[in-house]
């Protein structure tokens, strides 16, 4: 037997040992070539396109143009339907959140609710399309009107739903029992406490949620090309929330599809922007996540 | 609320797809007939793209994303250079599916063609590589998917694996074992609970998986075993129909999409049921 104990490179387990490591970084590698080749490209391809016209223009209708116009009333959609599904979920999700931590006693219902949010999280998105044109679209329930930013708005909070309700009920269940008690032996009422104590120091995972949640529907497509639809004219008078709207998202998925490389180049634009925007949002997590972090350490 | 929601959403789906089911009944999963002009509707093909696209990606995609957890979470780099591929692969996560899908369009397909040329040459005679490949088709959607459910599989490794007690990696390290001796006998056994769960997640987000399928299948509804030509998933058919749908084809198209919702439902309640059950006892 072999009583050196020196490291010995040429054994077979360290050899495979090697190649493993390797092999594992290779396929780092693998996982993140991706990320840079889709935004080289889009950077590439649609940074090249932004100019203010682009930006405040109209889209054209396809057709073998000079110019495919612009993303204006895009970007508008997607500020609005975004808005009107964050106004819709936000509430909800806090308040759903805050009940799960604060006031739900422990047993099936809460536990059913819980696995509900997870199981909610995982529906393909293009369900709560389908289901919002369901209720909303095909039955013209709301004033008559059948595609709708206010179905696509609703389409997408079903989506942010989980997520912000997960974040909230984690955020709140980290914050420390001694403010809790500290806050309730000074004689605030439950509402006091928290609303004063509770919430304000959850704040940073719970806002980290929202814009996550937000960063994520801003994105989404597949709930919105049968609900919200597209128009290629400006949302604009008291009847705008209850028409078709126009939002980044479709007009890629929409002008990609064209046979016309002026209208390919238009979604790649319009990629751009949605691609800085959410990456942006994300690392603003990030970043909030870790100063907070480093405050506290 | 949330169960409320849920159950919505699946009691309109079902009522939804009523009509068609009363017609069609349980022949509708295993009928490949889609022809609007007829009324004459088939799920197979939609199903069969479904779990191909799902079932392949996810075998392609697990040794990558576990690969890519294992690099990050064992001491291999310095930290910095861990934490950057981290919050990379989190970013793809970030980017909206339907960018990914214009870049599958323009760049990926065009770029994979002569390789999947190669395999239909040279190994036409499997049933899965029969056919020329001519732009949109199964194998490249099967990629995005990868790209997509490649950052949950490696975001959910990497938190069981962060959650294994560094003293069980102490002690394998302790009676000689190899970095590699310890990762395959020690520390993925004991990580395997969340990983499963992370894969059947990623399961489920690869067959409700919509935008850059549809741009990249070729949502075509004729049947072909092949995996380079064109075909349909259940998500891809209702994105690409159900706005110009009507009548009975929308109640099809409410079938299909509540068999979709089961499936993933049952993917999803099992993950979640594995998770939390199979949790780390230490």
């Amino acid at each position: 037997m072999n009583s050196n104990l020196y490291y010995n490179p040429s054994l077979r387990r360290n050899i495979s040992d090697k190649v493993l490591t390797l092999l594992s970084g290779l396929f780092s590698l693998i996982a993140i070539l991706p990320l840079i080749l889709v935004i080289a490209y889009v950077i590439v391809n649609g940074a090249s396109q932004i100019n203010l016209s682009v930006l405040t223009q109209l889209p054209e209708p396809p057709g073998d143009d000079i110019s495919a116009g612009g993303i204006g009333n895009a970007i508008i959609g997607t500020l609005i339907v975004t808005g009107i599904a964050a106004l819709i979920s936000i509430p909800i999700g806090v308040g759903g959140g805050i009940y799960l931590a604060e006031y739900s006693k422990p047993g099936v219902f809460t536990k059913f609710i819980r696995f509900g949010t997870n199981v909610l999280s995982g529906v393909p998105s293009i369900i709560s399309g389908v289901c919002v044109y369901g209720v909303i679209v095909s039955t013209k329930i709301i004033l008559g009107s059948n595609f709708s930013a206010l179905a696509g708005g609703l389409a997408l909070s079903i989506l942010m739903l989980p997520t912000i309700i997960k974040t909230t009920d984690e955020g709140l269940k980290l914050v420390s029992n001694d403010l809790r008690k500290a806050a309730l032996g000074l004689g605030a009422s439950k509402y006091i406490t928290i609303t004063r104590v509770t919430l304000p120091s959850a704040i940073t995972p719970i806002a980290t949620g929202v814009v996550l949640a937000i960063a994520r529907a801003a994105g989404e497509t597949a709930p919105l090309i049968f609900t919200a639809l597209f128009s290629f004219y400006w949302a604009q008078g008291t009847q705008a929330l209850l028409e078709p709207i126009a939002t980044l998202s479709v007009l890629i998925y929409n002008f990609a599809l064209e046979p016309y490389k002026t209208q390919n180049e238009l979604a790649c634009a319009a990629s751009f922007i949605l691609v800085i925007v959410v990456l942006m949002m994300n690392l603003l997590t990030k970043l909030i996540g870790y100063y907070t972090n480093s405050n506290k350490s | 609320m949330v169960a409320f929601v849920l159950i919505g959403i699946g009691l309109v789906v079902f009522t939804g797809s009523i009509e068609s089911m009363g017609r069609y009944g349980i022949k509708f999963l295993f009928t490949s007939d889609w022809n609007p002009v007829t009324d004459q509707y088939g799920a197979f093909t939609a199903i069969y793209g479904t779990l191909v696209t799902s079932i392949t990606s996810i075998t392609i995609a697990l040794p990558l994303g576990v690969g890519t957890a294992l690099f990050i979470t064992e001491k291999i780099l310095p930290k910095l250079v861990r934490e950057t591929i981290g919050i990379m692969v989190e970013l793809l996560a970030a980017i909206p599916s339907v960018v990914l899908g214009l870049w599958a369009m323009f760049i990926m397909e065009p770029f994979i063609r002569p390789f999947l040329s190669g395999l239909n040459n040279n190994f036409g005679w499997i049933p899965f590589f029969s056919s020329r490949p001519g732009g949109p088709g199964i194998a490249p959607a099967i990629l995005i998917l990868v790209v997509m459910i490649l950052p949950i599989i490696t975001s959910i490794a990497r938190d069981s694996l962060n959650q294994v007690p560094s003293r069980l990696r102490e002690a394998a390290y302790g009676v000689g074992a190899t970095r590699w001796n310890a990762i395959f006998n020690v520390i993925l056994p004991a990580a395997i609970s969340g990983i499963t769960g992370g894969v059947l997640l990623a399961l489920g987000r690869a067959m409700g998986e919509t935008m850059a399928v549809t741009m990249i299948i070729g949502n075509s509804n004729n049947f072909n075993f092949s995996l380079l030509s064109p075909g349909n998933t259940i998500s891809s058919m209702l994105a690409s129909q159900f706005g110009e749908a009507d009548g009975s084809q929308v109640s099809s198209l409410m079938y299909a999409a509540f068999i979709l919702m089961i499936i993933t439902l049952i993917v999803n309640i099992i993950a979640q049921w594995m998770v939390l059950k199979l949790k780390l006892k230490y």
